[in-house]
């Protein structure tokens, strides 16, 4: 068996067992990544130096008996995640050269629990994508491909496509990664790889580029369900340094993953049955709720009127509320300064600005700027927000007679780099089944659970109650048992 | 009676409106744990999240907002338990995180009011109409450099308090009198240093004029002015401005003006080249800020005594209004005399602070805050007139000796021997002397020249030096010359 | 509402995002196109519902009045494209 085929939770006891050194863990990782990120694109920045050091200092406390709960693991970080001086560009040309003097305070819990961290990896620029093309560093390849197709380049989706593509083409055990609108559900299950964005509030926010405030959560993408719940321990936890963070208790989320679902009330909100959703996807999703009634559980139809309004809610909100946190960049402090030789001030943060965003980011920008003026913000912006409130309302209403709620966790599997980039708002109904998590601050899972016809993955999201995550985990490990989900990438580590 | 400019077509009223920005007296800023002391080295006393770096959250002062409940209840108003943050969008050097953290819709505190004293000696109700939370921005140095400003973010973050009045006032008078009194009751709940040449407070000036019985015209709103005085310029220069537009036959235009202190005129600030649209919204970073009523309660009982309840209460003691309205005019005016007074005539020691105290400190270039003579000492002063130790005389040359030295009176008139005499026949011997050696005029006394009584008294006190008791000296002088 | 030329050009001037003149029809067909999508917003009745802003706590923690931050200027203006001393510099401003 090759190092890099483990689980977080198979290397946590090797590493226990002395049956590898994280050294050896972090230096199979390296090697996998020197072999396949120039292909994949998934790291913007390889910290090999960095991440030996910290693997051998790992393996001197091990040594020692202070092992921390993740110590010696190697694992990738979105370069959404501020890194003490290391790079942290969130994927946009502005912040090429930024060097954050501080930690994130995920990260940084990851660190006090022993962790390795290899490299910086890559997304859409600011998070703003589905595909992971909108980066300035170019576009990550998802390491799996159409069996009668194998030449087409997929996405691996977005934002989090580095992440994705990383844990599954086995450059790391498992990845930060952020959710604003889906940024950890979608390309987890374009990669056929588990991924939670956890209840809004559960991870601090301190030190992540922020995208839309209200909306964005932290999480963790691994290839196993009780992985990604060893890492969410890790990364929760109350911060006074973020007003919205909750101060409440982080469970063991991975024991949590043993419960099962006997008896559990499963709600199947009927608004998610697409026009135009691939009949596999819809046979996907009766199959995973036949998985849960066969272990116990009960299936119930519930509604969520609001759900159509979802996107474009979402598509207020969060551009809204990026035009004002993307201010911050304007060639004073930090980052890319852009200016001709008689610039004013207007200028220079004119010009700083439009060499160093991409088009989407502008986009929303724009949008954002536009539904916030005056005369138009009842209109837009206080309207989306009262619509927020009723998708919110819905969830309430319907968590009132059931414990979970399963649906797909995107409208199709991963599609090509060249497709679906014409028009902005067909990319955006990538979101579809996931957004509505976000805006309601719930938590949400994606757990590979099949394979389309073409033999990409395609995976059913999970969603719970605020801070329920424990009975989230719980489903999505009973679906990932019943789906016993064993294919693998073409592109990957060790073949 | 109405205040008006007389202009070529009659008289015009006032009407004017403040938005004074004042500082809010706390060790941090209001939403990092970065310094906020005056007069720091450049960029020395900021945080990340000061200076607008990606991924940094602000996390709010318990203390700045107390300070912000307090000015409230100070203000007679209305504290909302529940208020909000939004964003001010707006892209400027100083501003670093391109918006500024305010309470836009939602305020802290509602709708107050302050009592202001004009020189007539009436009295004229100010309404407030809102105090709100937000940060300061930073510092733009425009005079460093020939084709650069600077920025210096030692104050970007730093928590100032907005305070809106109703457009009640009517004349520069009126301003004066309402920026006095503001910053008198701020700084007696020590919410606001007050400290105008450090820019802790800062005023915004809304004036317009009008006919009378007219409704209200466009206004123009002067920014940033520094001070009492050029607040009451201010609004002087701009209604005259304004009043020559109407009486041209122009318009006067809602815009924002600088007042130019040097030249005594308003001028319009350089117009921008886009109509502002601040875009304010919710600080998705801020959840409401949400008080407990039993805290302000709290506050509310903890506050200290005001200006106006203060000065009634010296009138009750004795003191005419005039005094007791010059003694609160400060805290530490009112906090030395109250040192003087405890235990002693209210009366005297206002007459000492006002008289003998004020006139040292202008002649010595002190304040009342660093006293040219202890609070403590000039109550001593006045127990040694009391208890006949120091005739007031002496006690004056004593004031004067402390003030030189810094001793205490008891230390001065030991080394000094000016224990006042009181010894009968001590000062009967003196004025034997004088009357023996004053033969002539004691003769010219008896003819009925009564006024050279005076002389007598005088010539013996010279000769003892000041120190005789002036009633028994006058005794021993009449007795002798009967 | 659908925006035109000159709203696209103000919108990217409030947002200092310098459009080239090539640029702005494109930007204002995309623009166009989000907001159109977003229109069918207006269909839902909203009437009495209170808005909902943030998506978590309910009300703000308020931290104690303690310096614990600042003294690190070297740290603050490492990153900065344009510093004099101990300043950020930009073009200069005329107020």
């Amino acid at each position: 068996m090759h190092p890099t085929d483990f689980t977080l939770r198979g290397a946590i006891e090797a590493l226990n067992e002395g049956l590898l050194t994280s050294e050896e863990l972090t230096r199979a990782h390296l090697d996998a990544i020197q072999a396949l990120n120039p292909q994949l694109n998934a790291y913007v920045t390889v910290m090999a130096d960095q991440a030996l050091a910290q693997a051998k200092a790992s393996d001197a406390r091990r040594r020692e008996g202070i092992a921390g709960p993740l110590e010696g693991l190697p694992l990738a970080i979105k370069d959404l995640f501020c890194t003490a001086g290391a790079r942290t560009t969130a994927g946009s040309r502005i912040l090429e050269n930024f060097v954050p003097p501080y930690e994130s305070t995920v990260s940084g819990n990851l660190l006090r629990d022993g962790a390795v961290f290899l490299g910086k990896v890559n997304l859409d620029e600011f998070a703003m994508g589905s595909s992971n093309t909108t980066s300035s560093f170019g576009p990550v390849e998802n390491p799996w491909s159409r069996a009668n197709d194998p030449d087409t380049r997929l996405v691996p989706g977005g934002s989090s496509g580095g992440s994705a593509a990383a844990v599954a083409a086995r450059l790391a055990l498992g990845a930060t990664a952020t959710d604003t609108g889906g940024s950890i559900r979608q390309p987890a299950a374009f990669c056929g790889i588990a991924g939670i964005k956890p209840t809004y509030g559960r991870c601090s926010r301190f030190g992540i580029v922020a995208f839309a405030s209200s909306l964005d959560q932290a999480g963790p993408v691994a290839r196993t369900v009780e992985d990604c719940a060893i890492l969410l321990r890790s990364m929760s936890g109350f911060d006074p340094k973020d007003s919205t963070s909750a101060d409440v208790p982080v469970p063991d989320f991975a024991a949590a993953c043993a419960r099962g679902v006997k008896g559990l009330r499963i709600g199947v909100p009927k608004e998610y049955r697409l026009e135009g959703t691939p009949p596999e996807i819809e046979r996907l999703w009766e199959q995973g709720l036949q998985w849960l009634r066969d272990q116990g559980a009960e299936t119930v139809e519930i509604s969520l009127p609001h759900t159509k309004y979802a996107l474009p809610t979402y598509y207020i909100v969060a551009p809204a509320e990026a035009s004002s946190n993307l201010a911050r960049y304007d060639g004073v402090r930090f980052g890319l300064r852009e200016a001709a030789k008689d610039s004013d001030l207007k200028d220079l943060y004119e010009r700083t600005r439009a060499a160093g965003f991409g088009p989407e980011v502008k986009r929303r920008i724009m949008i954002g700027t536009y539904v916030l003026s005056a005369g138009y913000y009842d209109a837009y912006y206080l309207k989306a927000q009262k619509i927020r409130a009723l998708i919110k309302r819905d969830f309430d209403q319907a968590f009132a007679g059931v414990d979970a709620i399963v649906t797909p966790a995107t409208p199709s599997a991963a599609f090509g780099m060249d497709e679906k980039q014409d028009d902005p708002v067909t990319m955006y109904l990538n979101d579809v089944f996931t957004v509505t998590a976000n805006l309601a601050g719930l938590p949400g899972l994606a757990v590979p659970a099949g394979l389309d016809a073409q033999g990409l993955p395609l995976g059913l999201q999970v969603i719970g109650k605020a801070f329920d995550e424990e009975t989230v985990f719980a489903v999505g490990a009973a679906i990932e048992t019943a789906a016993d989900f064993r294919a693998l990438p073409r592109l990957r580590a060790g073949v | 009676m109405t205040y008006t400019i007389d202009g070529k077509t009659g008289p015009w009223e006032l009407v004017i409106g403040l938005e004074v920005h004042a500082q809010v007296t706390s060790q941090a800023k209001l939403f990092s744990g970065a310094a906020t002391a005056f007069g720091a080295e450049p960029n020395t006393q900021v945080s990340f999240v000061d200076a607008g770096f990606p991924g940094m959250l602000p996390v709010i002062n318990r203390d700045c907002v107390a300070q912000a409940v307090r000015t409230g209840l100070g203000l007679k108003a209305q504290v909302n338990l529940w208020s909000r943050f939004d964003r001010k969008n707006y892209f400027y050097a100083d501003l670093p995180q391109g918006y500024q953290i305010s309470q836009y819709a939602h305020p802290i505190i509602g709708t107050g009011a302050i009592e202001i004293e004009l020189q007539d000696g009436s009295t004229k109700t100010i309404g407030i109409t809102r105090l709100h939370l937000e940060q300061d921005a930073g510092k733009s140095l425009h005079d460093q450099h020939p084709t650069k400003s600077y920025i210096d973010l030692n104050r970007s973050g730093v928590a100032l308090m907005e305070i809106v009045s109703e457009p009640d006032m009517r004349s520069p008078e009126e301003a004066g009198a309402y920026l006095t009194k503001l910053r008198q009751i701020l700084r007696y709940l020590g919410t606001c240093d007050g400290n105008m040449d450090e820019g802790s407070m800062r005023a915004d000036v809304n004036v317009s004029v009008r006919k009378a019985g007219e409704d209200y015209r466009t206004r123009c709103e002067v920014k940033n002015v520094n001070s009492i005085r050029f607040v009451m310029q201010a609004v002087e220069a701009e209604a005259r401005r304004q009043i020559e537009v109407w009486e041209e036959g122009g318009e006067v235009q809602q815009e924002t003006r600088l007042f130019d202190t040097a030249r005594g005129v308003t001028r319009s600030m350089r117009s921008k080249e886009d109509a502002h649209d601040y875009r304010y919204f919710p600080d998705p970073d801020l959840p409401p800020l949400v008080l407990e009523q039993s805290w302000v309660d709290q506050l509310k009982a903890s506050l200290p005594e005001l200006p106006d309840a203060r000065r009634a209460r010296y009138v009750a003691m004795g003191l005419s209004p005039y005094d007791a309205h010059v003694l609160t005019l400060e805290k530490e005016t009112a906090a030395y005399f109250e040192t003087v007074a405890q235990g002693r005539d209210a009366k005297i020691a206002a007459n000492w602070v006002m008289g003998d105290l004020f006139a040292a400190i202008n002649r010595t270039k002190t304040s009342i805050a660093e006293p040219p003579v202890k609070a403590e000492y000039l109550g001593t002063l006045l127990d040694l007139m009391k208890d006949g130790t120091l005739s007031g005389t002496l006690a004056k040359a004593v004031f004067e000796a402390m003030v030189e030295t810094g001793k205490s009176p008891g230390a001065i008139v030991e080394e000094r021997g000016l224990r006042q005499v009181t010894d009968t026949g001590a000062i009967e011997g003196i004025v034997a002397g004088v009357l023996a050696a004053n033969a002539d005029k004691v003769a010219e006394y008896k003819s009925g020249k009564e006024k050279l009584f005076g002389f007598f008294v005088g010539q013996t006190m010279k000769a003892m030096q000041g120190k005789g008791n002036p009633a028994l000296v006058n005794d021993a002088v009449k007795k002798l010359l009967s | 509402m659908s925006l035109d030329t000159a709203m696209v050009r103000r919108i990217a001037s409030l947002a200092r995002i310098r459009l080239e003149e090539e640029e702005v029809g494109r930007m204002q067909a995309e623009l166009n196109g989000i907001l159109g999508w977003i229109e069918q917003l207006q269909a839902v009745d909203t009437t009495g519902v209170e808005p909902m802003a943030g998506g978590g706590a309910v009300s703000l923690r308020l931290r104690d009045d303690v310096v614990t931050d600042g003294g690190m200027p070297e740290k603050v203006l490492a990153n900065a494209p344009d510093r004099a001393g101990g300043y950020f510099a930009v073009p200069k401003v005329v107020e």
